[in-house]
């Protein structure tokens, strides 16, 4: 039944690189999580929606916060709610198996068929977070003391993990995982993911924008890149701002869709202004004018 | 199978454990390298590295196991000259690529090696566009900018990339975790800082409502009380940088530093202080250096007692006279009645948890201009230089007391 699912190729509205879909192969054949790293805005959440339409599998989503707990993913015992139940009487609440409720992982471990669990940034989490879950992500399957049942997975869920790299993960839970870092895409594969969600875009427009999105990717001193999300945005306001695309390498419009900084702002413009263009006067006052 | 390529590997520094390995066996027996060697480089990538600062080593790792991918070395700067004056890339007409393909199909590494040292000893000038000397644009199969479906290429830019060759490219070069990076990951390293401190000292004073609930909830609603340690970091930290004309090089990275310092909201306290070159009877409040605006060292050392950990970031090189003698002082007008070093030494004493970060890197200490202060005050604190592993390292060492 693994085999059949081997067979990831990218869905309609994902670009994927061939190492990227190897990796994904690999992960889901040899039934081990699959640990994608890489810059904010390289796609590493919208992988896994991907892997599940391509797939054709359901998708629970597991958000980490700063918060969240390793049990929170298996199961959570209610006693609030058991506590007062036991007050008004109208509940056997000698039952605790309803006030049980499964954690995502749970959920996935117990799905009638085959599911793709995505555990998004759990660098977010505490240091040790990782290493609770290892056992679970092994054996693929927990204990419920309090009601003294062993949740099993019926299938084994196919896991996607991604890492912002806030923090270092341990050892241990590295060697379990696959792992994959998702480098920035080069100019020529960005242009494909670009058509892919916008294909009525005027090539000449995207050729502009991509030249002065990659110009300014490879200037030195910005603190927070523009990534592929951000221009994914800047591409959609170029297009409905019906922006001429002679006037975006010289002007870069809508500069607040690619840059978050002030700093940053600083240090395009600066630069944009030394970069001989030529008509250096007008660039300069339509920067003042944003 | 591939046993050595796993010692290799490990040599080189990636660490790879017995686990992952036979998680690759599995997956070769499977077949998933489907024969091919680049397949096989990703899939091994993919298993056995797990984060892409061991990217470069692996790939020098590969490279070095499936030798015959490099170039020889012996390739003189003449050649690399005659390879400058480029011509443009070629475009292949279809059929003669395939006739090319044809005819070059049956030649291996070692043979298309011999023919390039061949080749090396014969050439004599300039050639491009042909079919048979190293050269740009055309077919032979030694240069580059040109077509051969199994060649060498020799400098340039990589237009059409062979299955091999991506390993030779070095291309997370950049990654590498002994490499200078940016503010953000200063602020990583520094967290570091904190997950030693939290939590470990002071009394148990805190009600913990959510275990009280849970507690009296299990104690079938009786009330049962459960008390935690707040949870506050205990780490206060003095930093102490050099503002110095020599470090006018390295004032982006010690700015990403200061930046990354600062924004670590989690410290109990953080003090930053400036001096130049050496620590005298004064110390700076602003980076100007000037008299004015200064305390005495001896108050800080009376303010500040010693469970403030001490940070110094500086070049550590001057002249020795600045380091070991009386009115030893760069600055003009201005006398010590103390070497510096009787300070910087009283300062390690007092501050036992310390460190010294340099922005030169390591393997300079030893040649650089100021290598015989740099090995004195190494003496004194614990040297480490100013990249993330280095800043790492030094907060492993900020966590026990330095004996001096």
């Amino acid at each position: 039944m693994v085999k059949k699912l081997n067979n990831f190729e990218g869905t309609d509205d994902y670009i994927v690189s061939e190492d990227l879909r190897n990796s994904v192969n690999v992960a889901v054949a040899l039934s081990k999580p699959l640990l994608i790293k890489g810059e904010p805005g390289t796609g590493k959440t919208v992988l896994a929606q991907s892997i599940a339409k391509s797939l054709g599998l359901q998708l629970l989503i597991w958000n980490i916060k700063s918060t969240t707990k390793a049990q929170d993913g298996l199961y959570v015992y209610d006693t609030v709610q058991r506590l007062y139940d036991s007050q008004f009487d109208n509940k056997n609440v000698a039952d605790i198996k309803q006030y049980i409720k499964l954690g995502k992982l749970g959920e996935a471990f117990v799905a009638n068929q085959p599911v793709v669990l995505l555990i998004d940034e759990i660098d977010k989490a505490d240091l040790e977070f990782p290493n609770d879950l290892l056992w679970e992500l092994d054996v693929m399957n927990f204990h419920i003391p309090e009601t003294g049942e062993t949740v099993s997975a019926v299938h084994r869920p196919i896991v996607i993990i991604t890492s912002n790299a806030e923090k270092e993960l341990p050892d241990p839970f590295l060697r379990r995982c696959i792992f994959h870092y998702i480098a920035f895409p080069e100019a020529e594969m960005m242009e494909q993911i670009v058509k892919v969600h916008y294909p009525d875009l005027e090539s000449k427009l995207l050729k502009e924008a991509m030249a002065s999105f990659y110009w300014l990717r490879n200037l030195n001193g910005l603190q927070k890149k523009p990534s592929t999300s951000e221009l994914l945005d800047w591409v959609q306001a170029l297009s409905a701002g019906g922006i001429k695309p002679e006037r975006i390498y010289q002007e870069l419009p809508f500069l607040g869709t690619l840059l978050k900084k002030n700093q940053d702002f600083d240090v395009v413009l600066r630069r944009a202004h030394n970069r001989g263009t030529g008509d250096n006067q007008s660039s300069a006052r339509s920067f003042r004018n944003w | 199978m591939f046993i050595n390529f796993f010692y290799l590997l490990k040599k080189e520094g990636v660490p790879v454990s017995i686990t992952e390995w036979m998680t690759l066996m599995d997956a070769l027996s499977k077949g998933m390298a489907a024969s091919s060697l680049t397949s096989f480089y990703y899939l091994t990538r993919s298993i056995l590295v797990k984060s892409e600062t061991h990217f470069d080593k692996y790939d020098l790792a590969f490279q070095k196991y499936f030798e015959g991918i490099e170039t020889p070395n012996q390739i003189s700067e003449q050649i690399i000259k005659w390879l400058e004056n480029a011509l443009p890339p070629k475009d292949m007409e279809i059929d003669l690529e395939a006739k090319l393909k044809y005819q070059l199909e049956n030649l291996d590494l070692d043979e298309l090696k011999k023919m390039f040292e061949e080749r090396l000893k014969e050439q004599k000038s300039e050639h491009h566009g042909g079919s048979k000397w190293v050269g740009t644009g055309g077919t032979s199969p030694f240069g580059h900018s040109g077509y051969h479906p199994g060649g060498i290429r020799v400098g340039g830019n990589s237009l059409r990339r062979s299955a091999v060759k991506v390993a030779g490219e070095r291309k997370y070069q950049e990654f590498r975790g002994d490499e200078t990076l940016g503010v953000r990951q200063f602020e990583v390293a520094l967290k570091k800082l904190r997950q030693f401190t939290t939590r470990l000292e002071g009394p148990k004073d805190q009600l913990d409502l959510d275990k009280t609930i849970s507690a009296t909830c299990k104690n079938a609603g009786r009330l049962e009380l459960v008390w935690t340690r707040p949870s506050k970091n205990a780490v206060k930290i003095i930093l102490l940088m050099d503002s110095g004309g020599s470090m006018g090089p390295y004032y982006r990275l010690c700015n990403q530093l200061f930046t990354a310092v600062n924004k670590s909201a989690h410290f109990k306290a953080l003090d930053v202080f400036y001096f130049h070159n050496c620590v005298y009877d004064h110390i700076y409040l602003d980076p100007s250096c000037r008299l004015k605006n200064s305390i005495k060292t001896e108050d800080l050392l009376r303010t500040h007692n010693s469970d403030y950990k001490l940070i110094f970031v500086g070049d550590a090189s001057m002249a020795p006279s600045e380091l070991i003698q009386v009115n030893g002082i760069i600055d003009w007008g201005m006398t010590n009645s103390e070497p510096g070093l009787t300070w910087l030494e009283r300062l390690a004493r007092h501050f036992s948890h310390n460190a010294w970060l340099n922005p030169i890197p390591e393997s300079h200490w030893n040649t650089t201009e100021g290598y015989y202060t740099i090995q004195l005050i190494k003496s004194v604190f614990p040297m480490f230089e100013l990249t993330v592993d280095g800043l790492e390292q030094a907060i492993k060492k900020l966590k026990v007391r330095t004996a001096i």
